[in-house]
């Protein structure tokens, strides 16, 4: 035991010899960016924050409240109403009442400008919708005004093209809503995850009641807002924030008809069990543990940005983040030497500034369950590269780090970290490939990265994977259909598949 | 000189993924470079700036005036530095040379039949040897790009080292002429061949032909430096040129170095931008920071 220690710390301090006559490239302070803050000012958040129950704000029946924070500077933003059984149960009704009564009785083409109207209107407030987005969630304002933002505006107008176009859907079948959607989502995308669930429904003639992650319920408020403005009708969209109580109680209410989750597998496989023959309907999208894998005649230098963008895009906070590297043998040390340089020019700190590349970690929680397992995989025996980067004295922070000579048996190369945290293991032969990235319990996705196109077919066929990018990754459009193999869930969101999950065909 | 292995091994230039190499690009473009970064920005692309005149109509009075530009780009103002170096052609170099003594501004000269390239190399070395005794401190070549588009990659390399040799003490920048080019497989490999050819700098453009200097052509080359240096410890600059005309896009340049050669390149030793019309846009972008306002064009000289 004492000498295997030994071996591994001699052939450290040989390593860091001889990187010590390597050329350098130093990315220091030659030229610093100035700070780019945007305005924070543009959004005003109410000290307290209620539910949003058939078309009314109201406070939760208990008087409970929460407090939900800005997680890098940890300030108090607001007291947020916490939903309770009552509360669910009015929700429930209200929604059951709307689609009775209201929305499922309404001219399909008549929904679908409800949609458009919402989308418009996010549109015109979508600067405040990111700024909301990134104080309340963590992550870098060029994300939720980039991304987050205008992918759930494009949610709503795609879906509401589709709302009197159904039978073109479905040929040859008779389509009909289901009724009250019970949805919960995550606190990553809480507005992106809020636009998945809610447009596809709407579309289709349901109603829905929606509860928004504990850490993150300002833009799942702000959209309820939205509805309020586009004179929605009462019901048909109801926003009732709180924790994993609040999401029991939503779920095991039996006027749901249909349950849509959007979490981790642990509380996935929760849920499957509690509605197990109760006939509600039921779509998971799960954790993941997406394997990258890049050839050696992949272009390295962009399939290095992948990589990048793959692990530290939102924190790693990404249930199809690519959390596994699998390279080749005869390029490991290259990709790992320019992995190395690149992840020190990511910008980490304060989310609201507009040339932050890496944000805050969403809470408290996540940022231990992160910090232990890195140092499961010190422990294990892996090598630990991290960014030389400060991090703020404030709020929720973790450089950017990964893991070479991983084992598949590792901890880290298994367990979803759901952080900025990369395991990178080798591979000799394609076979090998495709048998390491399917050995795992997970299936949400999966990058292949090689410069030959027959390659790309012929691996990506053997993926056991929901989303197989090829030359990219992290790429999402309102028409491409998501969602998991094995444990990573079932039923699609986005395109056609998706709007399977919210008809009734006969 | 064919009995000798060859310099350039077409094996180990990586490929480049067209979607890849834009994404990148486009994203550093969006870094948003404010206050004190862009008052310090422009000066630096300033003091990197190879002021050019590259014209038939060029004659000794208008490369004089450019010279009394290049010296104090902001007359009346010592803080805003002087340029790296005029650029003009070879027949200009000694009345540059006299215009800009003592004043540190670097003459660079095009030679080798620019901007074609298209004459005998006797023609392209005997070029390149008199603009060096007429003082050229810098010689920017241009490559054959028909032999390089037809695969004769040893001839390329061969003309790149002839040259090399011709210019003495001077420094080479060799151009590619990316636009005709037209992949950034060949951008790549262009690069690296010019580069073991032994190339001070590499060039973009010659500013006769469009696309020249975008950005992920320029990020192209600067991964290709990079890759260089960490190979062979050697530093090679980077001169992108053509179609540079506002500080908005010299900014962005700044950031392309910035982001991936880090601080040793962040100096006009290895890094240039070659333009003509830069200069004034970078001195009303420089004023408005300090005024926070526009000022009309004729507030500044053209030459």
């Amino acid at each position: 035991m004492a000498t295997e220690i030994d071996e591994r710390a001699e052939r450290k301090t040989a390593t860091s010899r001889s990187e010590a006559e390597r050329p350098r490239i130093e990315f220091g302070t030659a030229w610093e960016y100035s700070p780019a803050p945007e305005a924070a000012d543009i959004v005003s958040i109410e000290k307290r924050e209620t539910l949003f129950i058939n078309g009314r704000f109201v406070p939760a029946r208990s008087g409970r409240v929460f407090e939900t924070i800005n997680p890098a500077t940890e300030e108090v933003l607001s007291e947020v109403a916490e939903g309770g059984a009552a509360d669910i149960d009015a929700a429930v009704r209200a929604a059951e009442e709307a689609h009775r009564k209201r929305w499922s009785k309404l001219k399909p083409a008549e929904r679908g400008k409800y949609l458009y109207r919402i989308a418009r209107l996010m549109q015109e407030k979508s600067r405040e919708l990111a700024v909301l987005e990134t104080i309340n969630g963590g992550k870098p304002i060029k994300e939720s005004r980039d991304v987050d933002v205008p992918l759930a505006i494009a949610h709503f107008f795609y879906h509401a093209g589709w709302a009197d176009k159904l039978e073109y859907a479905f040929p040859r079948h008779r389509v009909s809503s289901i009724g009250v959607c019970g949805q919960i989502i995550p606190w990553n995308f809480p507005l992106l995850m809020a636009a998945w669930k809610i447009a596809p429904a709407l579309a289709a003639g349901n109603t829905v009641v929606l509860k928004p992650a504990e850490t993150t319920p300002l833009t799942s408020l702000a959209l309820a807002r939205i509805c309020q403005e586009a004179d929605l009708p009462p019901g048909v969209v109801n926003i009732v924030p709180g924790a994993g109580e609040t999401g029991a109680q939503l779920v095991n209410h039996p006027r749901v008809r249909k349950v849509a989750f959007t979490g981790s597998t642990e509380v996935g496989k929760l849920i499957q069990r509690a509605i197990a023959g109760t006939g509600k309907r039921l779509s998971l999208e799960l954790g993941g543990k997406a394997a990258n894998i890049v050839f050696e005649d992949a272009a390295i230098d962009q399939a290095v940005e992948g990589i990048v963008n793959g692990i530290y895009f939102n924190q790693g906070h990404v249930c199809c983040a690519g959390s596994r590297l699998l390279v080749q043998e005869s390029v490991a040390e290259r990709v790992i030497q320019k992995l190395k340089l690149r992840i020190e020019t990511l910008r980490v700190g304060d989310p609201m500034d507009k040339n932050t590349d890496v944000g805050a970690i969403n809470s408290r929680m996540q940022l231990d369950k992160i910090r232990e397992l890195v140092a499961c995989g010190v422990e294990e025996g892996a090598l630990l590269h991290q960014s030389s980067c400060a991090l703020p004295a404030k709020g929720f922070f973790f450089p950017p780090t990964f893991f070479s000579e991983v084992a598949q048996s590792h901890r880290i190369a298994r367990e979803e970290i759901f952080g900025p945290v990369l395991a990178v293991m080798t591979f000799r032969t394609p076979d090998e490939a495709v048998e390491k990235a399917n050995n795992i319990p997970y299936g949400l996705s999966a990058g292949v990265w090689t410069d030959k196109g027959s390659k790309i077919f012929q691996i990506t066929s053997k993926m056991r994977a929901g989303v197989v990018w090829a030359n990219t990754f992290n790429k999402f459009d309102p028409a491409s259909p998501f969602g998991g193999y094995k444990e990573s869930g079932f039923g699609r969101e986005g395109g056609m598949h998706g709007l399977r999950a919210y008809v009734e065909l006969s | 000189m064919s009995a000798l292995p060859s310099l350039f091994d077409l094996s180990r230039v990586p490929p480049v993924d067209q979607v890849g190499i834009e994404e990148r690009a486009a994203g550093l473009a969006r870094r948003s470079i404010k206050k004190e970064a862009k008052r310090a920005g422009i000066l630096l692309a300033m003091s990197m700036l190879d002021l050019t005149t590259l014209e038939g109509k060029d004659s000794e009075g208008k490369v004089r005036q450019l010279c009394r530009k290049a010296i104090r780009p902001l007359p009346g103002d010592p803080t805003v530095p002087h340029v790296a170096a005029i650029c003009v052609y070879p027949n200009f170099v000694a009345i540059a040379k006299d215009a800009l003594a003592g004043s540190g501004v670097k003459v660079a000269s095009v030679a080798t039949g620019f901007p074609a390239g298209q004459v005998p190399l006797p023609v392209k070395l005997d070029d390149t040897r008199r603009a060096v005794s007429a003082g050229a401190d810098e010689i920017d070549m241009v490559i054959d790009r028909g032999a390089f588009l037809s695969g004769e990659y040893d001839r390329v390399t061969d003309e790149i080292l002839a040259v090399k040799e011709a210019c003495g003490a001077a420094h080479l920048k060799v151009i590619l002429e990316t636009g005709e080019l037209e992949t950034y497989d060949n951008v790549r490999r262009a690069s690296d061949l010019a580069m073991a050819a032994g190339a001070d700098f590499i060039k973009t453009s010659t500013g006769k032909v469009t696309p020249a200097a975008t950005p992920p052509v320029v990020l192209v080359m600067l991964e290709a430096i990079r890759d260089h240096y960490l190979a062979t410890g050697r530093r090679v600059g980077m001169k992108p040129a053509g179609g540079i005309k506002t500080s908005k896009q010299a900014l962005h340049l700044l950031v392309l170095v910035k982001e991936t050669l880090g601080d040793a390149w962040l100096t006009p030793d290895l890094f240039r931008i070659g333009a003509s019309t830069l200069a004034n846009d970078l001195l009303m972008q420089l004023a408005k920071e300090s005024t926070g306002r526009y000022q009309n064009e004729d507030y500044f000289t053209k030459d």
